[in-house]
């Protein structure tokens, strides 16, 4: 069976799943709540050295000189490098190589690292980089994006065309020109979206091994094994074949331990010169220089629709604050206009799309990677519409949703639309007909929709190979073993593995163990980004049963003397479904099928199909399948202080079928607290000096339970024709429109319309002030 | 270098570790208890927590040197008192939280779960308000807490007969 064969969503044996779609418990659930669980910083080894780094005190400088000498004479310290000892660069897209794991010449943000030290514990380490001289010659450093785009001088990227610009994308569908002439009310606004980061509550964390046989082996916290590898390869030299990297339990990434990472190379560096293991934990401050979160972006939507609420063009014009390095910059810029095409039928639609360069923390991929921005600006400019118009905000999105069959205007293929359901269920669910607009001054209701993908078909660096692989083993004892190179990150993708390898064989959980994201064990899988794992795993999955799963069925069917239609696999047993009496163990089996057929086993892959438009960057954001999100958010705004609170969030999300509710209820919620946290506490922000403004979990506010909405998750199953059993994504999606659905109850409850993230209390006084302003205005003017 | 013997998880075990060195570091880098999580080692997350005396403590911003004569329980010892006291399997409140689908990640839940084991302790007939306030120095960046709380409430329900919590969406098939 080919990679690109789809397996359909109909449940393996007759009619009913055994395994699928009822709540269950993860498989590595009762190790993580024992603290049996072994995550990267649990992992010592003998003779260990700790590793830290120096990182530069400056937002833009060139290093002219660095001396470690008093350094290396301190007792205790084995080796210090500094950039000339890992002069190649990387980056994880492979056109935009920018970074270097120790500066090399020259540093673009306060906190970019410059030298690293291996000593014999991590307080030798600390006192040597205080030891260590560099004489930095500081450039001006461009903080704001606008600057950036503009002065051409100092470049923060000498090798870049024009002045700081990362990425520009300029596409257009249809003819915006002709959709807005059509359009009876055409509205323009300004939007800005602040910078935000993942959080995970585990600090990055590598350890090394360079054994004396040549073999490198790298234990790290990253959600892309596969990435690492081919990074490290390049950037030290070694061939791939004597790199091994494994990723241990990870505590959370969200995105934020997607690219290579310093630290990754600096271990291995520091443990081939010193043929010590070597370990490096970063302290939260650095997780906060290392970033990668939300691009702050500023952005100008305009929309036209005609009176009777038919979106007939779209217009946006974007700048993106991209940090200091480019990492996904490239996908992001990009995915900041590619991703807003649903679920909203757009006849025409343009983006131009900026990425620059500024002297901060590098950004990168947060959860809803490039889209979360855009999908506030147009759902609110959305709502507007509906106010204009006079049109119920949910009806308006109602008219406007791309129903079945349609392509969207960027050539984007959609194969399963629950959207209006989802409007359905959280209408329902939230009391909109009662008390949308209804409600006391105060408080009020928005709604938003939004759409996302299931991973995509551009792999990164360009190759042929499936996007996923998986290996089963299968063993005498009963036992079958799943390797797979995919990142479970928590959101529980070794699980998934083992319910689809339980529904296929017919075997119970305890029967299925997972083996991921080690390179030497595993075949290779792009990782967890992008949400591709359930869908793109779990079809891989799927594709190596179905090639094992005959070999068992035979080889009973003969011992049987029987039809092989008639052998059933079903709950660690083998039945005869026209003699009840015939049963047999799996275990049975499997020996049966061993002698038979050898030694027993399978591989399975995964690859996209040819999908996207075609036309450069066509491909970027085409995804095998799409989610679609509805949320209603309840807002209480405290017109004294300013202060906005959530009571509650109603959110409905389209995941395909969901192979196991409580995860998918999981990641909805943990994806609409995320959201709310963004929109009204978190910041993640730079002073005018470049410095960050509070590198601490404390100054960062992310939010305790005492804080947290109430939030309502409901799953809407449109069976993806593509997806495994017609699954979709979950982990990203229900993100999205809980901002702007956040904004619009906010407009709701006191008349205003926020378009600055995030909602400050300073920000909604601001904003109430001059409505009060207005109204006197207008007041007045009446009475003259 | 200071020596030090601390009670842990029931054992009296004699430690030599650097004067500053905390509690947690004791744990994790002298003892191999790596169950108990460091998220940012300053007192901001609860990762660390574990139960002195019963009550929950930031481990990080213990001195290992003053947890001497205190009775420490960490992660990993919930389920052997479980075990002693006659139970089988993981502790009830382990146990319900992976029911539940409250471990992501898992990073912060050595932590929330102590402090949910001590609630459990302390104040069986716990509502959801005195549920939420217990929790509140414990950080989770992956569940928005919905789940913990219900693993909560399940566990509590379970402890005196009361009713564990349904979630909207198992509900939802039903309704529609
Ligand atoms: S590690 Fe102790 S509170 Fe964060
Ligand atoms: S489960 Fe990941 S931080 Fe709580």
């Amino acid at each position: 069976m080919a990679a690109r064969d789809l397996h359909g969503p109909e449940a393996p044996w007759g009619e009913d799943f055994e395994i699928i779609g009822k709540p269950r418990r993860k498989v590595d659930g009762l190790s993580k709540a024992t603290g049996e669980a072994v995550y990267t910083d649990d992992i010592v080894l003998p003779g260990m050295l700790h590793a830290k780094t120096l990182r530069s005190p400056h937002a833009h400088a060139n290093i002219r000189s660095i001396d470690t000498s008093k350094a290396e004479a301190l007792p205790g310290v084995h080796a210090v490098i500094t950039g000339k000892d890992l002069p190649i660069p990387y980056g994880v897209i492979p056109w935009t190589p920018d970074e270097h794991a120790l500066a090399l010449d020259k540093v673009r943000f306060i906190g970019d690292e410059v030298a690293a030290v291996a000593a014999i514990d991590e307080d030798t380490a600390n006192a040597a980089l205080d030891l260590i001289e560099v004489e930095y010659e500081v450039l001006h450093a461009f903080l704001d994006p606008r600057e950036a785009l503009e002065r051409p001088a100092p470049q923060i990227h000498e090798s870049q065309k024009e002045n700081n610009v990362s990425k520009h994308v300029a596409l257009e569908f249809g003819s915006v020109d002709a959709g807005f002439a059509e359009a009876d009310l055409v509205l323009e606004g300004d939007f800005s979206f602040h910078g935000s980061t993942h959080g995970a509550i585990e600090p990055h964390c590598s350890v090394a091994r360079y054994s004396a046989d040549g073999l490198l082996t790298v234990w790290s916290s990253t959600q892309i094994t596969h990435y690492v590898h081919r990074a490290l390869s390049r950037v030290l030299e070694l061939e791939p074949n004597h790199i091994r990297v494994v990723q241990p339990c990870l505590g959370g990434a969200f995105g934020g331990k997607s690219d290579p990472f310093s630290l990754e190379f600096c271990v291995a560096k520091l443990s081939m010169i010193t043929g010590r293991p070597v370990k490096m934990l970063w302290t939260r401050e650095e997780v906060f220089y290392a970033h990668r979160g939300r691009h702050p972006m500023q952005m100008t939507y305009r929309t036209g629709a005609t009176k009777d609420g038919r979106i007939t063009a779209v217009d946006a014009k974007i700048l993106i604050d991209g940090g200091s390095y480019s990492s996904f910059g490239l996908v992001t810029t990009y995915y900041s206009g590619q991703l807003l095409t649903g679920p909203y039928d757009f006849p025409n639609y343009r983006f131009d799309s900026t990425r620059v360069f500024t002297n901060k923390p590098p950004c990168g991929p947060k959860r809803g990677h490039g889209s979360v921005q855009p999908r506030f600006a147009f759902e609110v400019q959305l709502d507007e519409v509906a106010t204009q118009l006079g049109i119920d905000p949910i009806e308006l999105r109602r008219k406007n949703f791309i129903q079945g069959g349609d392509e969207t205007v960027n050539g984007q293929r959609i194969t399963s639309y629950g959207f209006g359901e989802c409007l359905e269920v959280v209408e329902r669910a939230s009391g909109w007909k009662e008390r949308y607009g209804k409600l006391e001054r105060g408080r009020g209701l928005g709604v938003a929709g939004s759409m996302y993908i299931s991973g995509t078909n551009y792999p990164v660096y360009p190759n042929e190979m499936p996007q996923a692989g998986i290996q089963l083993k299968v063993d005498r004892s009963g036992l079958v073993l799943a390797f797979t190179g995919g990142n479970d990150i928590g959101q529980g993708s070794n699980s998934v593995v083992a319910y689809l390898v339980a529904e296929e064989l017919g075997l119970t959980l305890d029967q299925v163990r997972v083996v991921a994201a080690d390179t030497d064990l595993c075949p290779v899988d792009l990782g967890a980004y992008s949400s591709r794992v359930t869908f793109m795993v779990g079809n891989a999955t799927i594709d190596a049963c179905r090639k094992l799963r005959p070999l068992i069925v035979d080889a009973v069917a003969s011992e049987w003397e029987i039809d092989p239609k008639r052998v059933r696999l079903i709950g660690g047993k083998v039945i005869d479904l026209e003699d009840p009496e015939r049963v047999m163990e799996s275990r049975d089996a499997f020996q049966l099928a061993e002698a038979k057929y050898d030694t027993l086993g399978s591989t399975g892959a995964y690859n996209t199909p040819t999908l996207g438009g075609d036309y450069r960057g066509g491909t970027i954001g085409a995804s095998p399948a799409y989610s679609f999100t509805a949320h209603v958010v309840e807002a209480q705004v405290d017109e004294e202080t300013g202060r906005i609170s959530v009571p509650k969030v109603w959110c409905a999300h389209d995941c395909g079928r969901a192979l196991n509710p409580t995860s998918v209820a999981g990641q909805i919620e943990g994806s609409c607290y995320m959201g709310i946290a963004e929109a009204l506490m978190e910041s993640h922000h730079v002073n005018r000096f470049g410095l960050h403004s509070g590198p601490s979990l404390l100054d960062y506010r992310m939010p305790t339970t005492l804080d947290t909405p109430d939030i309502e998750a409901y799953i809407v199953e449109s069976i993806d024709p593509e997806g495994p059993y017609g699954a979709k994504e979950a982990g990203e999606g229900p993100l999205h429109s809980s901002i702007p659905a956040l904004a619009n109850a906010i407009y709701d409850a006191v008349g205003v319309r926020l378009h600055e993230l995030p909602f400050t209390p300073a920000k909604v006084l601001a904003a109430l002030r001059e409505q009060r302003a207005e109204q006197a205005a207008a007041e007045e003017r009446r009475q003259a | 270098m200071r020596a030090t013997t601390l009670n842990v998880n029931g054992d009296d075990l004699d430690v030599a570790a650097p004067a500053h060195w905390t509690l947690l570091e004791v744990l994790r880098y002298r003892l191999g208890l790596t169950g108990s999580k460091q998220g940012c080692d300053k007192g901001d997350c609860g990762a660390c927590t574990v139960l002195m005396d019963g009550k929950p403590v930031l481990a990080c911003l213990v001195l290992a040197a003053r947890a001497g004569g205190a009775r420490i329980q960490t992660i990993e010892g919930l389920r052997p008192a479980h075990h002693a006291a006659g139970g089988n399997g993981a502790d009830p409140v382990q146990d319900a939280f992976d029911r539940c689908g409250a471990l992501q990640c898992g990073f912060c839940q050595p932590g929330m779960m102590l402090s949910a084991r001590a609630l459990l302790n302390d104040n069986p007939s716990a509502g959801l308000p005195e549920i939420q306030e217990a929790l509140s120095g414990n950080l989770c960046r992956c569940t928005g807490y919905t789940q913990i709380l219900q693993a909560v409430q399940t566990a509590l329900a379970e402890t005196t007969g009361g009713e564990a919590p349904v979630p909207c969406w198992a509900n939802q098939k039903d309704d529609d």
